[in-house]
């Protein structure tokens, strides 16, 4: 009974052929897209950045300069500026195509609305979550970390900042057709952010006393895995929703 | 085997169960409400080591446990709107929100309150006082994101696939914090537990839970009926209704 349906379909299918994208084709264009305008509005990549050394700094500032407390205290400070940095450039990642209608046209598009929410996405880490993963280093000497906590520092970013974008991105496309986001955004996110917070920081206290911390990374990794495969999901109902 | 359910997909049906349940669900609280507060506040036996302070205890467990619950019923209620695009399952997760983040402020507040004569302070870092406070803060981010849309079904929307992101994140957060609290202070005072309870303990318990449930069902009730009003407010029999309350 299908047999016959599915012949008629196929010549359309090739003569579509060109104008179809496969699955990696899409994410890749989705992808450059994004990164050329970012590369465009440089502000929108260093204005975060500049956030986050700022808050940074002002902690010693306000807590004292003694070594002893700021070591003590880095990678929780470090963390919750991260946090913060990523929550205040998360707006963007929707808003502009929001707002320009290209929102609306990728939802229509006959490409999975997954990939293209994950290209999105994975732009966005590759925007905000990498150079403050750079950075961070630097701003750990300023702030006296425990030599033994670098790896750790690193590696809990590299693993726990994807999870901040991803579930951020939850956050933003249920709020993008608001018009006072920015506040609620923070709201909503910010306890979802709890557990990476809690795992990042106890790997970078327990490597400072040389003891071993897979646990906690395996831990973040397993958040980060299990909001690769689910927030993608989420955020493109939560666009249906928002964009109506 | 779920088509007796089938009718109350209509809000007009809904509305005149509810007319029949909430008289029920009154008495019910009325009574299991009296019975487990006076026995509970005045005839119950004082805690050998709390003394007399334990007995808000009748009040702060029954809040707690009811903030979870309804937590996980506005879950159930998203779910069945997101899937089965049941629109009155938005009405009841919307009814549900703000009575579950009151009953997270009961529990908290009670709690700060017991904590005091027996911890000697009002608030601390103990994993299970945490995971509630971040409860109540999903709650607020619930009801927030509810009120800040227009459109009543996309905020019904919203919410829903907030909440379900909650109840996913809501036994991460709560063994996290569990983790937390173990790594960064060893129990100090937090080894409080559910002391097993003899029975003249237990059973007022149970009568004002009970009453305590059957109360948030009575305001669940109302706050939903006023739901399907506000929302069918243009449907013929709600017009009906509102001429016939005028003409009395």
């Amino acid at each position: 009974m299908t047999l016959p349906a599915q012949s008629e379909q196929l010549p359309t299918q090739t003569t579509q052929t060109s104008a179809q994208l496969s699955y990696r084709h899409a994410f890749m264009l989705v992808l450059k897209r994004d990164l050329t305008i970012a590369m465009r509005h440089k502000d929108d990549i260093i204005n975060p950045l500049l956030f986050f050394v700022i808050v940074i700094t002002l902690f010693p500032l306000g807590i004292g300069p003694e070594a002893k407390t700021l070591s003590r205290i880095a990678p929780g400070i470090i963390w919750v500026a991260a946090l913060l940095a990523t929550l205040l450039s998360l707006d963007r990642l929707f808003k502009s195509d929001h707002l320009d209608g290209s929102l609306e046209q990728m939802l229509l598009s006959p490409h999975p609305i997954f990939i293209l929410v994950l290209a999105k996405i994975f732009a966005h880490w590759l925007i905000t979550g990498l150079p403050l993963i750079l950075i961070a280093p630097l701003l750990a000497v300023l702030l006296h970390l425990d030599k033994n906590s670098y790896t750790a520092l690193l590696l809990t970013l590299l693993l726990g900042t994807p999870v901040l974008s991803l579930l951020g991105a939850i956050g933003v496309a249920l709020t993008v057709g608001i018009k006072k986001g920015g506040v609620l955004l923070s709201l909503l996110i910010l306890p979802l952010y709890i557990p990476v917070l809690i795992f990042a920081t106890s790997a970078i206290d327990t490597a400072a006393l040389g003891l071993p911390y897979s646990g906690q990374l395996a831990i973040i990794a397993a958040l980060f895995f299990g909001s690769l495969t689910l927030a993608p999901f989420a955020v493109g109902a939560a666009l249906k929703v928002s964009t109506n | 085997m779920w088509k007796f359910l089938h009718p109350y997909a209509n809000p007009e049906t809904t509305y005149h169960f509810t007319n029949k349940l909430l008289p029920w669900l009154i008495a019910l609280a009325a009574l299991f409400l009296s019975i487990g507060l006076v026995w509970a506040l005045l005839f119950a036996p004082a805690d050998y080591q709390q003394g007399d302070s334990f007995r808000i205890f009748y009040v702060h467990v029954p809040a707690a446990s009811l903030s979870m619950g309804i937590y996980v019923s506005m879950a159930i209620a998203a779910l069945s709107s997101l899937v089965w695009q049941l629109k009155l399952a938005d009405a009841s997760a919307a009814a549900m929100a703000p009575v579950g983040a009151a009953f997270t402020a009961i529990a908290l507040i009670t709690g700060a309150a017991w904590g005091k004569p027996m911890w000697g302070t009002w608030w601390i870092w103990d994993a299970r006082l945490t995971s509630e406070l971040i409860l109540l803060f999903l709650y607020l981010g619930v009801i927030a994101l509810h009120n800040a849309f227009e459109d009543k079904n996309l905020a019904g929307k919203a919410a829903g696939i907030l909440t379900l992101v909650g109840v996913i994140n809501i036994p991460i957060i709560k063994y996290s914090v569990d983790w937390w609290n173990t790594l960064h202070q060893g129990s100090t005072v937090s080894k409080i537990g559910k002391p097993s309870m003899s029975l003249d303990m237990l059973w007022p318990f149970i009568f004002s839970f009970l009453g305590f449930s059957f109360l948030v069902g009575v305001i669940i009730c109302l706050r939903f009926r006023n739901e399907i009003l506000a929302r069918n407010s243009i449907r013929p029999w709600v017009r009906e209704l509102v001429e016939k309350s005028v003409v009395k």
